[in-house]
């Protein structure tokens, strides 16, 4: 079973459809013990990060999913997703995230339009099964203000210039998550979709 | 690098699309789902719905539209007109909307921003602006109007667009009523002006008639991304052709 967290927030719709288009079934969860079970989860997110932790908390969300990437189970975060798995973020004052990965979450630099909004080139830095098929230097679609800066860049494996070349994927084994929307990113975010799908049911 | 964003503008009244000229007279031009299909297989980089029918029957009808079209393209969508409170935003959402845009409801209850932006984040929350010049003194000036550009409202466009941005607003969509259905270009003064006094991205929209025209808002106007309806929807451009245009002249575009 493929669970989709559902924090009453995220636009969970998008990737369910992206999920059901690619003919996948899933279940949306804000039950811990559904985390526990699955053989892949999803966390999707729109909104801020300092919300969505609280979210988290509350529904008792968050060992769950420490536990579930800890013991190297298939999980793919988006955009805040990816966001909340590292140590903490400054949006909105410094907020502890699920601290799974050392760094933190900035804001974009000023200068330039924020939010950074629209379809951006992804460089794939590592290779992994999740890029399969997609072409270098693909365009996503982004709408964040804030990004993840790892300690350990290893752990980045696309990048993506807006002022700065920042971290827009990162994938440890069998932990993903990218910072674009995959579920609005068109026929390449329908692929990576199904990438991480195929892995995970491979890996499970 | 950051792509310039070409959005096909659907106006949907009672569930069928329709394109305004300078709002009055209107023509039927496809069905929503149909034509956002289409447009998602062209290439656009995002989809704009406006309901211009605007009733609590004609929002309903609207709900079920974004609900079949969020289940094939896999794209951004904006959906406005007629949202007047956060439960309409958040219905719209549901249905698989990313983005809501506001317009009447912003100005008349300002708030309507700061509770949107909080409640799904300041990306969501598009805020749209008609603009009209005034008078013909030394300083060009833009008074907001509202209600489908009926009633003018005394509010200068540039205070309004900073003020918009400072409660929440994550993205202008702005319109030139001077220009629009006009096909004669965008008012690339406004644009710029507007685009220059916020820190979002700005939606120029309102006078596409050629590609130049796009080139030129994304250029002199500054515009963040453009917004077109009849061009696109009466196949004078298809997408394909405009972004070749504009990737030949040196603007990024996604191909």
């Amino acid at each position: 079973m493929i669970a989709v967290v559902d924090y009453g927030a995220g636009n969970l719709r998008s990737v369910t459809n992206a999920l059901a288009k690619l003919g996948y079934g899933m279940k949306i969860t804000s039950r811990p013990d559904d985390i526990l079970s699955a053989q892949a989860v999803i966390l999707p997110g729109v909104g801020a990060a300092g919300d969505t932790m609280k979210s988290l908390e509350e529904l008792g969300m968050v060992e769950p999913i420490r536990q579930f990437i800890a013991a190297g189970r298939p999980f793919l975060g988006i955009c805040i997703g990816l966001q909340m798995l590292f140590t903490g973020t400054e949006e909105g004052g410094w907020h502890d995230c699920l601290g799974v990965l050392p760094g933190r979450v900035r804001r974009l630099p000023g200068g330039l339009k924020i939010p950074h909004m629209g379809w951006n080139q992804v460089k794939q830095k590592t290779a992994h099964p999740v890029f399969d098929g997609i072409p270098d230097e693909a365009n996503f679609y982004f709408v964040h203000s804030y990004y993840a800066e790892p300690e350990d860049s290893s752990l980045v494996a696309g990048e993506t210039e807006y002022g700065i070349s920042f971290c827009s994927v990162v994938a440890r084994g069998s932990l993903v998550a990218t910072q674009f929307h995959p579920e609005k990113s068109g026929e390449y975010g329908l692929k990576m979709y199904d990438n991480f799908i195929r892995f995970a049911l491979r890996a499970g | 690098m950051l792509t310039r964003r070409i959005i096909p503008c659907l106006d949907v009244k009672g569930g069928r699309v329709v394109k305004g000229k300078s709002f009055i007279r209107l023509q039927d031009a496809g069905d929503p789902v149909g034509l956002a299909d289409f447009y998602y297989k062209e290439g656009a980089d995002e989809l704009v719905f406006l309901d211009i029918t605007a009733t609590p029957e004609g929002r309903d009808t609207m709900v079920d539209v974004v609900e079949r079209i969020s289940e094939r393209v896999f794209m951004p969508l904006t959906v406005g007109g007629g949202l007047r409170n956060i439960g309409d935003m958040r219905r719209m959402l549901k249905a698989g909307a990313d983005k809501v845009s506001i317009n009447t409801a912003a100005l008349r209850k300002p708030a309507i921003i700061s509770e949107g932006a909080e409640k799904f984040g300041n990306q969501c929350i598009v805020v749209a602006i008609d603009a009209k010049r005034v008078g013909d003194g030394e300083v060009t000036r833009w008074e907001v109007y509202v209600s489908s550009g009926q009633e003018a409202t005394g509010i200068d466009a540039v205070d309004w667009a900073k003020q918009a941005v400072e409660l929440g607003a994550g993205e202008i969509l702005l319109t030139s009523m001077d220009a629009d259905g006009h096909k004669a270009g965008y008012d690339i003064e406004l644009t710029r002006t507007i685009s220059e006094a916020v820190t979002v991205p700005v939606i120029a929209s309102g006078g596409a008639g050629t590609l130049r025209d796009l080139y030129q808002v994304l250029t002199e106007g500054k515009a963040d991304a453009v917004l077109a309806a009849s061009i696109f929807h009466y196949g004078t451009y298809s997408i394909a052709k405009t972004k070749q245009f504009l990737s030949d002249r040196g603007i990024p575009v996604r191909t």
